[in-house]
């Protein structure tokens, strides 16, 4: 495997593990809001990390 | 030509496996062949029968576009990977249940309890979280209860309420339960778990002021400092000052639980919650990969019989024979009414096109039944004798270890008390017997493979990290139920008087988690004070409302199905439907007029009654005799009015098919109309 390979393939296995962490949560919110708000400022990091527990935790998510 | 050889071949290996494990009656076996049995299952499964039931019974339509898609906000509705979707959905269904229902199950035998979780999982469990999941989609991520309301009618969204909120209430009591036996008079195990409390704290402090949503550094720390707690209890354990102030009894150790989930479910979840869930999710998936790999490279040898003699409802752990107990018992590992609700919550919302729903619905669900036979693994590997030494209660067994372990070998398993000491040492603990609930016996077993796997000499810290990583998400388990408990109960209660509904105001905050508290804690309290162990009634009245819950969504299910038309599909939820109304009406039936006492709820409440009145009862047992008392007979009724719930449900059910295939008015279709994908995709780019 050529070494250009190897780079793109642990970046992708880099952004799979951020993504089920949720880090990369807020950069979707922002992408979201740059082109769907436009004009309007976005939640700050903090606001939104908040606004997602409350959102994650008012339901049914964790079984037995 | 190729493939179809190739999946010949698996049908002949998983044939040939299912045979071994089923026919072979030596001393041991190895567990190579349950994993390969079960690898085949899953893979037909997979391959053949959920690619059938997506394609012909759900008709997944991969240009209908998504909620996801068309509603995408950017915060709960965003289209996402697949995988990744794959592995929150999975996260959120995953819990201790399939871990402990199938070391409890093992009293029967590896083999009885093994065959359901294969079975029940592909043809049951994993059609129920995949349909549930792909009706939700359609409906723009509509819970359950909303979803029976909309599409059979008030009776079945009232009924779909009142059963969650009562399996809720039973679950957190039962894991309470497992918790606090786990903890009792182990300092290492209660320091450990104290441990956790303050470094979720930390670490939710962390993600929201120092550095806000980097949950993967976080989760890091919080990881490494949890590992340190585990080696940390063991000093503790070692002081004799510290040692006194954490050996504590099991009552003390309830109305900690009991304080700690109220507390829990008032505070704002970033501050203990959220954290302690990243936490409990790392470790789960780390956790259960760990196991898979460790049974994998040491190949462990099952000690216990195929069959064991309890299959005719004699067993120490629970009464009730084989049928139906068996599939009351193993519950979350087969099916799981609960992951209707979370197939119903926040996974349809991330769902970036229909056809991923079979991978993320039946392909979590079946990594969860793997998850239960490792669990039953685990439990079998060790030998028989020591298994039922842990798990008995002394109620049962006697309450000496000499009177414990001459009842246990009297029953052709072999035990000493010296092996139980030195085991008990081994593991750190000052002894082992009679700590039931399931997760001592499951953390030994799980302490065993993976010292051999990785570092012998590490026994006691390998047990106390698997009962560190029980106790962390049954902790979460804890709080998320109560918050929902709350939630629920809130709303029912804005009907009478409109500011209760109010989510964030104080006092119905207050007054619902303390209702919601006084409920679980009230059936945990008693669980600890009965001296046969709570677990044999916690466990079963469990089991009955978990597959209650199943039964109600299999019901949405199959009257959605016909309601569409598809009448001659209708098996593929109508089957495993009309199995768990035998089932669960079998075991209530069985639980409530039993004339054995370790069976009947009423015939031990009016054994101990006529044993009260006689006077014949130790001073300490006639202290709680009432209460005991009282408990088994509000449990008959519970268990009368978990299956009255069902029945009606599936009445609801049949009354509104009957009315779709006779062309007579029912509710309407309530799915979201068709948009083209491509039409989203399309002002997607444009904008």
């Amino acid at each position: 495997m050529s070494m250009q390979r190897l780079t793109l393939w642990a970046a992708a296995a880099w952004n799979m593990i951020r993504s089920l962490a949720t880090d990369d949560a807020y950069d979707k919110y922002l992408a979201h809001h740059a082109h769907a708000h436009a004009g309007s400022p976005p939640m700050s990091r903090r606001a939104f990390y908040l606004q997602q527990q409350q959102c994650k935790w008012t339901g049914v998510s964790r079984c037995c | 030509m190729i493939r179809k050889a190739f999946w010949m071949l698996v049908a002949l290996v998983g044939a040939f496996a299912i045979g071994g494990i089923a026919i072979h009656r030596g001393e041991t076996i190895n567990a190579m062949w349950i994993v390969v049995a079960a690898i085949c299952v899953y893979s037909l499964g997979y391959r053949f029968y959920s690619a059938w039931v997506a394609a012909k019974v759900l008709s997944v339509d991969p240009t209908r576009a998504t909620p996801a898609l068309r509603l995408n906000n950017g915060r709960d509705f965003v289209p996402t990977h697949r995988w990744i979707v794959f592995g929150h959905h999975f996260a959120a269904i995953a819990g201790p249940g399939p871990l402990i229902g199938p070391t409890l199950a093992a009293q029967f035998g590896y083999l009885p309890g093994t065959l359901w979780i294969l079975v029940g999982g592909v043809l049951g469990g994993c059609v129920q979280d995949m349909t549930i999941l792909f009706l939700s989609t359609r409906r723009n991520g509509r819970s359950l209860g909303q979803m029976a309301r909309d599409e059979l009618g008030p009776v079945g969204g009232f009924a779909a309420m009142l059963g969650t909120l009562t399996i809720m209430i039973i679950l957190i009591a039962v894991l309470g339960l497992v918790v606090v036996n786990a903890m009792k008079h182990s300092p290492w195990a209660t320091s450990t778990v104290f441990a956790t409390i303050p470094i979720a704290v930390l670490i939710g402090v962390y993600l929201r002021n120092i550095r806000p949503g980097r949950v993967l550094e976080g989760s890091l720390i919080g990881l490494a400092l949890l590992l340190f707690a585990v080696v940390g209890g063991g000093w503790v354990d070692s002081h004799p000052a510290l040692r006194e102030l954490f050996n504590l009894e099991g009552k003390p150790l309830a109305w900690f639980v009991i304080g700690y989930g109220f507390i829990a479910a008032v505070l704002p979840v970033w501050l203990l919650l959220a954290p302690r869930d990243y936490l409990s999710t790392f470790l789960k998936l780390g956790t259960v990969l760990l196991l898979a790999l460790a049974v994998i490279l040491m190949r462990p040898e099952i000690h216990m019989p195929a069959v064991t003699q309890f299959i005719d409802g004699t067993g120490p752990i629970f009464g009730g024979a084989l049928f139906p107990f068996v599939f009351i018992t193993i519950a979350c590992g087969a099916i799981s009414g609960f992951h209707a609700l979370v197939s119903s919550g926040t996974t349809p919302k991330l769902i970036g096109n229909e056809a991923d729903v079979r991978m993320i619905g039946y392909g979590s669900m079946m990594l969860e039944s793997a998850v239960a036979v490792m669990a039953m693994i685990a439990a079998t590997l060790l030998q028989p004798g020591v298994y039922f030494a842990i798990n008995s209660a002394p109620g049962v067994v006697g309450a000496t270890a000499e009177a414990a372990v001459a009842t246990i070998t009297s029953w052709g398993f072999p035990v000493t008390v010296e092996q139980m000491q030195f085991l008990a040492k081994e593991m750190g603990e000052s002894t082992l017997f009679a700590r039931t609930g399931g997760a001592p016996s499951l953390a030994v077993g799980m302490a065993s493979i993976f010292s051999s796997a990785f570092g012998e000499s590490m026994l006691a810290i390998w047990y106390h990290f698997a009962i560190m990583f029980e106790a962390v998400f049954i902790l979460t388990t804890l709080d998320a139920g109560t918050r929902v408990g709350r939630f629920m109960l809130q709303d029912a209660l804005s009907h009478v008087w409109k500011p209760m509904g109010e989510t964030s105001w104080y006092p119905s905050v207050l007054i619902a988690s303390g209702l919601v508290v006084a409920g679980w804690g009230y059936f945990l309290y008693i669980g600890v004070v009965d001296p046969n162990g709570g677990i044999n009634i916690l466990w079963p009245l469990f089991g009955i409302a978990n597959q209650l819950l199943a039964g109600i969504a299999l019901c949405v299910a199959t009257g959605i199905l016909i309601k569409q038309g598809k009448l001659r599909y209708c098996w593929v939820t109508g089957a495993p439907l009309a199995w768990l109304a035998i089932v669960t009406t079998a075991a209530t039936w069985e639980k409530v007029v039993s004339s054995d006492p370790r069976v009947g709820f009423l015939a031990a409440a009016d054994g101990l009654a006529a044993k009260l009145a006689a006077g014949t009862l130790p001073e300490a047992q006639a202290a709680v005799a009432p209460q005991l008392i009282f408990n088994q007979r509000l449990d008959a009724v519970l268990a009368v009015l978990l299956v009255l719930i069902l029945w009606v449900v599936i009445a609801d059910m049949l009354r509104v098919s009957v009315r779709a295939v006779r062309g007579q008015p029912v509710p309407p279709n309530s799915e979201a109309p068709h948009v083209d994908i491509n039409s989203i995709k399309i002002s997607a780019e444009a904008a």
